[in-house]
């Protein structure tokens, strides 16, 4: 069986283990990015909009060829079709592009490369390595070939199924009230507004999640379909979809070309994302935005962070969990009290009846909130239905 | 389990819904280990109902 060495070895191809890959290997240290799949970005797996400002901060320059449409707002629709449309100057931070993740995810793969680090496709991580109680490794399967993988550390960057991390110790189970099951269709032939984005909430919608049009140009968009755990039955997040698509008069004409299936953790995170000679990035870490279940963003500054822990501490040589615990802080302090509040917001939208929804976005759509992102929407909403913030207004 | 592979999408979302971590998404097929426990959450949590429990032998 062959055996390869380094100091880290990345498990997924994502963004977040391509952006941790990157920064490790600019770091000097010897790295191996492994991907499972036989295509990086693909199949699809995502709704593929993501907010603008973040990409700056991780070190990613635009580029045209990954960002499909450019938004310049959002719509926030109700079951009885009340609306609430942001335009670009009150939209704020949360509307964004809509990327072509197939481009985005070789992109940033590209950029590990790039930094040095060598990537290994159709290789999935069945199992760590154990030495004198440490993680020292994986266990491969590299082109139908066994083989091991030995590292100083591992990055579990393998999105929701999170398995190495469950390998290694970690316990990434999420409650069923902290899961959507997600279903998508890539439209064509459609006549929904190719410059808003549109998010339809509402329990005879999708069931304590919401339901998503997220536009690609010339009649494409994305529309799918998230629906909260324990209000799942098996097959229904399909059901839902496609009673919306046979009723909604802009989809008449228009036929799936792709179809995508995927699920999201809606908690705040991991107790605690490390380990010994261990780091747990983006989706693995159940680290997404338990609102809108965007975790691009997440996932490129997790994987980012891992990166640069990693990199002192392999100036120091010690991996250990109280070596690698200033990553820990990093997503923390960055992240931690909108994940928690925005989680909270989640367990209350979902209590709702359609009645109250239908409520609540009327009188957005009638207040005048200057900048519209989540933070001034709650803050309305607290104002006109204490009940709903009750327990977290102190993050309002 | 019995899978049903003329719709399975191969998202993965059973495997990281599993409380024992007793299912693998190897790219195309789906292996069940034997801490599967039956708890019937992947049947009910799985988008396309691609997934069902076998009846006891």
């Amino acid at each position: 069986m062959k055996t390869y060495e380094c100091d880290v070895v990345v498990v997924g191809a994502g963004p977040g283990g391509s952006m941790a890959a990157k920064f490790c290997a600019e770091g000097g240290l010897d790295t191996i990015l492994i991907e499972k799949k036989a295509e990086i970005g693909a199949p699809l797996r995502c709704a593929e909009g993501v907010s603008k400002k973040w990409l700056e901060e991780v070190g990613i320059a635009l580029d045209p060829l990954w960002i499909r449409a450019d938004m310049i707002g959002a719509v926030i629709k109700s079951p009885d079709g009340t609306q609430f449309k942001l335009d670009e100057s009150k939209a704020g931070t949360e509307v964004g592009y809509v990327l072509e993740r197939h481009l985005f995810d070789k992109a940033l793969a590209r950029d590990a490369v790039a930094a040095g680090s060598k990537l290994m496709m159709r290789t999935s991580c069945t199992g760590v390595i154990r030495e004198g109680g440490r993680v020292v490794g994986i266990k491969v399967k590299s082109m139908g070939e066994e083989a091991e993988i030995r590292a100083k550390a591992i990055v579990a960057a393998d999105g929701y199924e999170s398995q190495v991390g469950r390998w290694a110790g970690i316990d990434t189970t999420v409650k069923l009230n902290d899961l959507n099951s997600c279903i998508q269709y890539r439209m064509v032939n459609c006549d929904a507004d190719m410059e808003y984005c549109e998010f339809i909430i509402g329990r005879s919608i999708a069931p304590g999640g919401y339901l998503w049009i997220f536009p690609k140009g010339n009649g494409v968009a994305n529309v799918g379909i998230g629906v909260m755990g324990p209000l799942c039955k098996g097959g229904e997040p399909k059901e839902y979809l496609d009673r919306f698509l046979a009723i909604d008069p802009r989809f008449k004409d228009s036929q799936a070309v792709e179809v995508a299936a995927g699920f999201v953790s809606t908690c705040p995170g991991l107790d605690c994302a490390v380990d010994d000679n261990i780091i747990l990035v983006g989706d693995a870490a159940r680290i997404i935005d338990p609102l809108t279940g965007g975790g691009i963003c997440h996932a490129c500054r997790t994987g980012m962070y891992a990166g640069k822990v990693l990199v002192e501490a392999a100036a120091k040589g010690d991996f250990s969990k109280a070596s690698l615990m200033p990553y820990e802080k990093m997503w923390r302090d960055r992240m931690e009290d909108k994940l928690y509040r925005n989680w909270m917001a989640k367990e209350r939208l979902a209590e709702l009846d359609d009645e109250t929804i239908n409520e609540l976005v009327r009188l957005i759509s009638t207040s005048d909130i200057e900048e519209v992102n989540v933070y001034n929407l709650l803050k309305t909403v607290k104002e006109k239905f204490p009940k709903v913030v009750e327990g977290f207004e102190h993050l309002i | 389990m019995i899978v049903n592979y003329d719709k399975c999408l191969h998202c993965g979302g059973c495997a990281g819904s599993c409380p024992k971590n007793a299912i693998f998404l190897n790219d195309y097929i789906l292996v069940f280990n034997d801490d599967c426990n039956r708890c019937g959450r992947c049947v009910r949590l799985c988008p396309v109902q691609a997934l069902a429990l076998e009846a006891r032998a």
